[in-house]
């Protein structure tokens, strides 16, 4: 096997530099997201308890979290500020409740990678059966199936996302015996993928419909074999590429739009993060304590760049026609 | 060619049709998105539930208060909020409109104007420190959540650098419309519009930058080089008018959807009072006619922006319209 696909692919993201270092500092923020419980505890904070009175040791000192206000009235409270000392609680200051800012932008990593991941691929099985089906049976399955996906399309994305998670988040959702709670994650997860399913659906129907007028499909057909071979053994593997090319770029759509669900508060819920509820947090900090708001935007921007530059070179490597080209 | 229009048209009355649908359905079935216990009130009593009931025609069956819906949107054009003590809602929307559309007109202009440039100038320089640099850039553009990148800007040009020289011309968060004063409607949008554009110039400047590669492969440009045309015409000229269908139809759609309330987040941020924030707005108090009459207003945009891309096409390449085009 060592001219497949895979190992094609592995090769030609090898010789990109880019490529690389987006793909390690990808593993660098999920590694790191990960390690939010070990972090927690080994500074010693909780990052979802309200902490409004608490204390904590900054150079040997006992501070205050939060502080007499800066303006020359001193009326109202600002929380810590950063001393840039990672590993140490709240080496990267506190947000408006009392709570480490790095240990809850670590955990909100978590949230925001997950959702965007899941919803990234629960977008991708719904759109290529969808596109499959379109693609492969044309006629009046095309028509339905498209006129569907023109519904959604003409919808703006956010507008769409956001007036679903209105009506579910903090409502839960039942569809039959299935009851998601008023703070599951699927919620969001759901929501995201579906108003992503025109844009990965749309390439993959068109692929979907060369490959069934192709002549190896017309033999498998002419042999005999029934719709649901065709479709699974004929046409599905030719799709890999396609979908493979898709899924960082889809993963980053997803998280930009997690990340703007969130911060309307109407993604992950309080007291739990995502880095888009962390930017909201930090909000009504932004001109005293900006660090809160601008930290997980970072954090944001670096996951989504990784993704597209992922992308990027493993369309180049795929479709060698293309290199070069976008 | 009248066939076709007819098809059109059809479809485009289907699509905004199901989108009325969805969205009524949307808000009408989903538990706990109930409208009457809202206009009623916290802890309302059974009586007045029912009178509420009764009078907003919610005890009919739901095909019936969707075309009553309709008729009053479309028809009568004098629907009724549910929550802001009956305002009507059409007004409203128009009120939003101009806000929206003078922010979208100026990102636009960004977009376009410097996507173009940069995009010619990268596929000029291809491969070059130019284009690496500029290619980049436009992903890291692309790569930026807008709520962020505008919360950014204000923490700039709002609090830390807003007495410096470069900033003390930025305006308080807000909107002036153009009719009172034509230089505080544009101060007040610059900055708006160019966050909005940052995500768009890095998308159409690589979109054009591969279209005028690839279209650098064409017989046509072989063509005209042969014939001796220079540089600047093959690129400008033949290249721009190989490549330019693509970046128009993504334009158009853009375009539309941001018209149609795509914006919100910028609008939320920099707190203009666009369609996009009303829309918000009506989905915060779960105001059914509100949020239909910004929907609509969204989706017309949208289905006529798409309808005017295939015709633009259409005009463009003549093997389409002759359906010849595998599409």
């Amino acid at each position: 096997m060592r001219d497949g696909p895979w190992s094609r692919v592995w090769h030609g993201l090898g010789q990109r530099r880019g490529a690389m270092a987006a793909l390690g500092l990808l593993g660098l923020i999920v590694a790191a997201s990960l390690a939010a419980p070990f972090y927690a505890a080994w500074v010693g904070v909780d990052p979802f308890v309200s902490n409004v009175a608490g204390t904590t040791l900054r150079h040997g000192q006992v501070v205050d979290l939060m502080q007499p206000n800066d303006n020359p009235l001193h009326l109202g409270l600002t929380p810590l500020g950063p001393d840039w000392r990672i590993g140490e609680a709240y080496g990267l200051g506190s947000d408006a409740q009392g709570r480490d800012v790095a240990a809850r932008v670590l955990y909100g990593g978590r949230n925001s990678l997950l959702i965007s991941a899941a919803a990234a691929i629960l977008c991708m099985m719904t759109a290529t059966a969808i596109g499959l089906c379109a693609g492969y049976f044309g006629g009046w399955v095309d028509i339905v199936l498209s006129r569907m996906l023109d519904v959604l399309w003409a919808i703006p994305v956010y507008l769409l996302a956001i007036s679903l998670s209105i009506v579910t988040v903090g409502h839960g959702l039942r569809l039959g015996p299935v009851t998601i709670g008023a703070d599951n994650l699927l919620i969001p997860v759901i929501i995201i993928a579906l108003v992503y399913i025109p844009y990965a659906a749309r390439p993959l129907r068109a692929r979907a419909l060369s490959l069934s007028r192709a002549e190896f499909v017309m033999v498998s057909r002419g042999l005999g074999a029934s719709h649901w071979r065709i479709l699974t053994r004929e046409i599905l593997p030719n799709l890999a590429d396609t979908l493979v090319v898709l899924a960082p770029l889809l993963m980053a759509l997803c998280l930009l739009a997690e990340s703007s669900l969130s911060f309307l508060s109407l993604g992950v819920q309080a007291p739990a993060a995502s880095w888009g509820t962390i930017i909201q947090d930090g909000e009504g900090l932004l001109y005293t304590r900006p660090a809160v708001a601008i930290l997980p935007g970072l954090m944001i921007v670096a996951t989504v760049l990784s993704l597209n530059v992922l992308g990027d070179a493993l369309r180049d490597t795929l479709d060698p026609k293309r290199r070069g080209r976008s | 060619m009248l066939r076709m229009l007819a098809a059109r048209l059809g479809q485009m009355v289907f699509v905004l049709f199901g989108i009325s649908v969805l969205v009524f359905g949307v808000f009408f079935a989903t538990p706990g998105a109930d409208p009457t216990a809202r206009i009623a009130g916290r802890g309302a009593s059974p009586e007045v539930m029912a009178r509420v009931r009764s009078a907003y025609g919610f005890d009919r069956p739901l095909p019936v208060q969707y075309a009553r819906m309709m008729e009053k949107l479309f028809v009568s054009r004098d629907l009724t909020s549910f929550v802001d003590h009956g305002a009507p809602v059409v007004p409203e929307v128009m009120a939003a409109a101009p806000v929206t559309l003078s922010l979208v007109l100026w990102a636009s202009l960004f977009w376009v104007v410097f996507s173009l440039a940069i995009g010619i100038v990268s596929a000029v320089l291809r491969d070059s420190w130019v284009d690496r640099f500029f290619m980049g850039i436009g992903l890291l553009g692309l790569s930026m959540p807008v709520f962020w990148l505008g919360e950014v800007v204000n923490l700039v040009t709002q609090s830390r650098f807003h007495d410096t020289w470069l900033f003390s011309w930025v305006p308080p968060l807000g909107y002036v419309p153009f009719s009172e004063s034509p230089l505080g409607w544009a101060r007040a949008l610059l900055l708006p519009a160019l966050t909005l554009s940052v995500a768009f110039i890095g998308l159409y400047a690589r979109v054009l930058r591969a279209e005028l590669l690839a279209a650098m492969g064409e017989d046509a440009i072989r063509t005209a080089r042969a014939k001796g045309a220079g540089p600047a015409r093959v690129w400008l000229w033949h290249g721009l008018r190989l490549s330019w269908l693509s970046y128009v139809s993504l334009f158009g759609m853009d375009f539309a959807q941001l018209v149609g309330g795509g914006a919100l987040l910028t609008e939320v941020v920099f707190a203009l009072p666009g369609v996009g924030r009303l829309t918000y707005q009506g989905l915060n108090t779960l105001d059914l006619p509100l949020i239909m009459a910004t929907v609509m207003y969204a989706a017309v945009f949208v289905v006529l922006a798409n309808a005017v891309i295939d015709g633009v096409y259409a005009l463009l390449d003549p093997r389409i319209a002759e359906g010849r085009h595998g599409r």
